[in-house]
């Protein structure tokens, strides 16, 4: 069969049942994406005779005679398609996984559909953006402003390979040099949430042709070990094995097999047999600490486990002054129990990773990780080889959100490579993301707090339950941060906090954007907001009354000392600005509607606890231009871009003279990963460092090449400019100048996010529309603010989601009921309201030229500022995310019956 | 996704090429729901776009679709003047969750087959109260009323080797002036809840009257009155459905999905009624 793909000829033959998907990325066009593979995402979309399809729904045989193109073929010789470059222009991306199908669908829309975005691009989903950058994109709007450092918006390195399909994702490499023979991949789950395997038959899979190995539990190391990934390992319980023979969670993998295609793969793992003995189980977590529960994990203390026998995987006990005082001298209580559910990362690269030995024989795995260095050193560790004998890596990757601070790819990976000495590649399928990864830890908060009439804080005590599910990933470090400065926030003198966090037999939980914040915030912020109803008092008055100013102390439950500094602070600002806006907003509410306004308030600590390390390489090439190496990854955070930017401003050049390489275990000496929002303040600061230091070395080789001192030298674009002479910067390249720089991630500052909302509230049928949604950030100096706004955004919009539609359903039995987009609703365009980011004026003393980091912390704010609205429109008091329409309008109805008063047919509305 | 399952591909041109049914076939029009879950049963696709059918036909006697006519084409339908019911068309192909890049290979036919509670070419079809022609394995024909066509979630009464060969709409629903409302959890997303009514309003008509829920129900109910009923008469009939008809799953909860459905039979009934004789 002959197929035209972007003007080239192809002879081939697809298979009967292959879509035109994979077919199409067979022939080497990587830029059709994989985000579903169910036609829910888009980003596979293609044109057939100019026509948008999404090229996993179509038979790649109906392709024949028909002319295929893909983002690779949309520009002509000309140059960039006019959407492409419109795309570079606004920026209309972050990680830029589903950017081939956005722009694709976007260049084929007439100015009908162009005026109905909602509806046009129904059909293409973005985790990042929050969607307004794509809107401006379309909109033909420009946002990037070439080479410009600090405070400007330097556009992405990477833009011009997004637009155009070149930049390689984790899974754009072809089955070529080391790479040859490439084996697939496909992993046997669990059907049952708590069972032993007492016998597993491979005879018939390891039958089934181009199988290479079938991998069981006899063939795992017998180590235990956590998939998330810590600076220190042992923050985290050993529990877990590559593959074991007991089944904790519905969807636990249980076996794997590598074999020469896909397909074979899939039949050999259907051939399995397994014999399972059911094991009772247990999804509750507070069931699950009851004496005579279901034990999940039988481990001793080697595992560091807190309790095993009561499920308990760690717990926070500490308090502070003396609540029972506090709440004795109380004149107005709050009491209430707030619940978040299971929600799931959704970034629209799955996990994944492509594994294979060297020539020189190391292990090499090119991963979907926001942790090479760690993950590295977890392999060597796993599999007991020498460090040096591991390099992990990753180019682009397709978005991360906390999800892969987790090695739950790249050791099954790793293991078969060293069985087979062949490369093998996995990649997850959209139902293995939702039910085989990992999901933020649902949490059951119950928050008591006590205030003078006067509205001044006596006592605050938060009790937390969080369910970590099977395994203990992250299950401490998240509880820790949960309990910390939702209460740290506000000054007061009696503070008590129990928490626990469970092991249950639902999926494992683990890191996720806020890492336990999000949760607990929705908990002390709606509470505040009914402390404030009681005393009369207005939300923003009452924290202005509350709130941590300089020089107070910072305490949540203990009074052990921390590195947490002022290095600058713009609550204050943030408050001011969102009451100032929507106290001016004076649109009309919609007739029949129910409308009202309310916010919440959120800070953070700039760096994670206890360390955070990054290293930074840069080098002067012979051309006169730069290389740094780093060591944190991109996975849409706009680092790579405010890394070039940092070092420019030192250098005083343009980010254009910079070559940035990044993320791999061979580049610099240690990074602990691109999480806990560091990519700015801590690998930024080791950028920072390693210019300056460059700078210094270079100005006195300079001065000495002139004879005069260093400081009568300075540094200029390609040139350093001494005393009234230029010296090219060429003519100190053979001198081989180069620089480290370092940060350990200490001392730490703090940033603070605030939300507001002005909500209308169906009565009848409880449908929520958000009128007006504004977020005030201090993030200190802002280094590109195009990209942090994206940030902000695409925080609120992931918020969003969790907030008013997504939930992971977990069925009778322990599965997860909708494992797809079309079952799991993450926003889409027409979910997203536009968000107005307002940032505070602060300068920070801790972060690299005066920066904060901003990109878990806007996510924190936004369900507790909607339940507060809601509240304020309909008074019925939300206790549980997500707020839908099919919950709530029961108790709008009954809430709005109450209130209304007798119709009266003298007065009009 | 790919169907790595599947071996063999027919692809006819004309019913005699059918080949004999087998145990793991499945008929392909658009293709766009069955390449989107994995399906390890199957072992043959059977193409039905080789036949080449017209995609629709419009007279006097009302509008025949092709099981094949792609909901892109559907929506681009111009409906003669006299056809009061046809924004419905446009209305029923805006509920799909899909987008339009969909529309453009997925096929009427296809999603009334798939009879899923909020597939709006059924909502579109039953509320017109169409007719499917299928083909029957033995080289027959038969035709049966959509509303009873669709069965239940994934379920259709269509038997092995059948297939449905086009959807009839009559001239006289097509006249009708209709009212369309539509719940969903979220801005444009998964219909939770779709109800049609049409009402026989010109004078010189029956004056008759059809209620019909789709996408809140596991299957599509129909209620038909000779003449609009008195409100509360359609609202006891409504409220009279069992609970054990309204669907549950991730797209609303059957209770809100019963409380919408009243609601929206009251606002039909409503719209309708204005303007009557």
């Amino acid at each position: 069969m002959s197929f035209l793909v972007n003007g080239e000829t192809f002879t081939a033959s697809p298979r009967p049942g292959q879509c035109l998907r994979t077919f199409l990325r067979d022939l080497g066009w990587f830029g059709v994406k994989k985000g579903c593979d169910a036609g829910d995402c888009g980003a596979c979309t293609v044109h057939v005779d100019g026509r948008p399809v999404h090229s996993c729904l179509f038979p790649a045989y109906r392709a024949e005679g028909h002319a295929v193109t893909t983002i690779e073929g949309l520009a002509g010789a000309d140059g960039l398609h006019p959407m492409q470059q419109a795309f570079m222009d606004a920026q209309g991306f972050q990680c830029g996984f589903c950017t081939a199908g956005m722009v694709m669908t976007a260049a084929s829309l007439d100015q009908a559909q162009r005026r109905d975005l909602p509806a046009a691009l129904k059909g293409n989903l973005c985790r990042c953006t929050g969607y307004r950058a794509i809107a401006d994109a379309i909109a033909g709007i420009r946002h990037v402003e070439p080479n410009g450092g600090c405070g400007h918006n330097a556009p992405a390195p990477a833009a011009a390979d997004i637009v155009t399909g070149r930049a390689r994702f984790t899974m754009d490499v072809a089955p070529e040099g080391a790479l040859s023979g490439l084996l697939h991949m496909k992993l046997l789950h669990a059907p049952l949430a708590s069972a032993r395997i007492v016998s597993m038959d491979t005879t018939a899979a390891r039958a089934v042709p181009g199988v290479v190995a079938v991998l069981t539990a006899a063939d795992a190391p017998e180590h235990l070990y956590s998939s998330a990934r810590h600076h220190h390992p042992t923050d985290d319980v050993d529990d877990t094995r590559v593959l074991d023979t007991v089944v904790r969670f519905a969807g636990q993998r249980i076996a794997a097999v590598v074999a020469e295609t896909e397909a074979a793969a899939e039949d050999a793992r259907d051939r399995i047999e397994v014999i399972y003995e059911p094991l009772p189980a247990v999804f509750d977590p507070e069931a699950a600490m009851m004496p005579g529960a279901p034990q999940v994990h039988d481990k001793g203390g080697a595992s560091r486990i807190a309790n095993a026998a009561r499920n308990i995987v760690a717990e926070v006990h500490g308090h502070v002054g003396d609540v029972g005082q506090g709440f004795s001298d109380a004149e107005v209580l709050h009491e209430g129990t707030y619940e978040t559910q299971r929600v799931q990362h959704a970034h629209l690269e799955t996990h994944g990773a492509i594994g294979w030995r060297g020539a020189d024989g190391r292990l090499n795995l090119r991963s979907s990780t926001q942790t090479p260095f760690l993950t590295r050193d977890a392999l060597a560790t796993l599999f007991d080889l020498p460090r040096e004998q591991v390099r992990v890596f990753c180019e682009r990757v397709g978005g991360g959100f906390g999800g892969k601070q987790e090695m739950i790819t790249e050791d099954i990976v790793a293991l078969a490579v060293l069985k087979t000495g062949r490369p093998v590649k996995l990649e997850f399928t959209r139902p293995e993301q939702f039910s085989a990864s990992t999901t933020r830890h649902p949490m059951r908060v119950r928050v008591k707090l006590g205030a003078r009439r006067d509205g001044h804080l006596t006592a605050m005590e938060m009790h937390v339950v969080s369910d970590t599910g099977a395994y203990g990933n992250h299950a401490g470090g998240v509880l820790f941060h949960g309990a910390n400065e939702c209460l740290a926030l506000y000054r007061c003198a009696n503070k008590k906090v129990d928490g626990y966090a469970v092991y249950t037999n639902n999926p494992p939980s683990g890191a996720f954007r806020g890492y336990g914040l999000s949760q607990t915030i929705f908990a002390v912020e709606s509470a505040m907001d009914e402390l404030g109803r009681a005393l009369g008092i207005d939300p923003f008055a009452l924290r202005r009354l509350n709130v941590i100013r300089p020089g107070d102390p910072m305490v949540a439950y203990d009074e052990h000392p921390h590195d947490v500094e002022y290095g600058s602070y713009g609550l204050d600002r943030c408050l001011d600005h969102v009451e100032t806006v929507l106290s001016a907003d004076a649109e009309p509410a919609p007739e029949g509607w129910l409308v009202g306004s309310g916010m919440a308030a959120a800070m953070i600590d700039t760096i994670p606890p206890r360390g955070h390390q990054s290293h930074a390489a840069l080098r002067l090439l012979a051309n006169g231009t730069y290389e740094l190496k780093v060591g944190t990854a991109e996975f849409g955070n706009g680092t790579t871009t405010v890394h070039l930017q940092i070092a420019a401003t030192v250098l005083n050049t343009t980010p254009d003279r910079i070559r940035i390489r990044q993320s791999d275990t061979d580049h610099v000496a240690h990074d602990t990963g691109a999480y806990g929002s560091t990519g700015t303040v801590v690998a930024g600061l080791a950028t920072q460092r390693a210019a300056e230091a460059l700078s210094e070395t270079m100005l006195a080789a300079a001065a000495a090449r002139r004879g005069m001192s260093a400081d009568q030298c300075r540094l200029e674009g390609d040139a350093v400019l001494c005393g009234d002479t230029r010296l090219p910067l060429t003519e100190l390249a053979p001198l081989g100048l180069a620089a480290q720089g370092r940060a350990d991630g200490s001392p730490r500052s703090i940033a603070f996010n605030v939300q507001g909302f002005r909500v209308a509230v169906h009565p009848s049928t409880g449908e929520i529309r958000i009128l007006r949604s504004i977020h005030a950030a201090d993030a200190g100096v802002v280094v590109n603010p195009m990209q942090c706004r994206g940030q902000v955004e695409g925080g609120v919009a992931q918020a969003l989601g969790a907030a008013l539609c997504e939930r992971s359903v977990v069925d009778a039995e322990g599965r997860i009921a909708n494992p797809t987009f079309r079952g799991y609703h993450i926003p889409a365009f027409a979910d997203v309201p536009r968000t107005e980011v307002f940032f505070a004026e602060t300068t920070d003393r801790i972060g690299p030229l005066g920066a904060k980091s901003m990109s878990e912390s806007p996510y924190n704010p936004v369900a507790p500022a909607l339940a507060n609205a809601i509240h304020d429109a309909t008074g019925v008091r939300l206790t549980a995310t997500p707020f839908v329409a099919d919950r709530l309008y029961r108790a709008v109805m009954d809430a709005a019956a109450q209130q209304r008063p007798a119709p009266n047919p003298s007065t009009c509305p | 996704m790919d169907l790595n399952t599947v071996t063999a591909l027919a692809r006819p041109r004309s019913r005699a090429e059918l080949p004999p049914p087998e145990a793991g076939d499945a008929f392909v029009a658009g293709g766009t729901w069955l390449f989107s879950e994995p399906q390890r049963q199957l072992r043959r696709l059977v193409d039905l776009s080789g036949f080449d059918w017209a995609p629709l036909k419009a007279d006097d006697t009302g509008l025949t679709l092709a099981a094949t006519c792609t909901v892109a084409t559907l929506d681009g339908f111009e409906a003669p003047a006299a056809w009061r019911a046809a924004p419905l068309i446009g209305q029923c192909c805006r509920a799909f969750l899909a987008s339009f890049k969909i529309w453009n290979m997925a096929t009427v036919g296809g999603n009334i087959c798939m009879s899923l509670p909020a597939g709006p070419m059924t909502s579109l079809t039953t509320a017109l109260e169409g007719t499917c022609h299928i083909w029957t394995a033995d080289g027959g024909e038969r035709q049966l009323p959509v509303v009873e066509f669709v069965r239940g979630p994934l379920d259709n009464a269509l038997r092995p080797g059948e297939v449905l060969r086009a959807i009839t709409l009559p001239a006289r629903t097509l006249r009708r002036r209709a009212a369309f409302r539509r719940a969903s959890l979220f801005p444009l997303g998964r219909s939770g809840v779709l109800l049609i009514g049409t009402h026989d309003a010109a004078p010189e008509a029956a004056q008759a009257f059809t209620l019909t829920i789709t996408a809140a129900t596991v299957r599509p109910v129909q209620f038909t009155f000779p003449a609009l009923p008195p409100a509360a008469e359609l609202a006891a009939y409504v409220a009279a459905l069992p609970d054990a008809l309204y669907y549950d799953d991730a797209h609303g909860r059957p209770d809100w999905r019963r409380h919408m459905t009243q609601l929206f039979a009251a606002e039909i009934h409503t719209e309708l009624a204005e303007g009557r004789p």
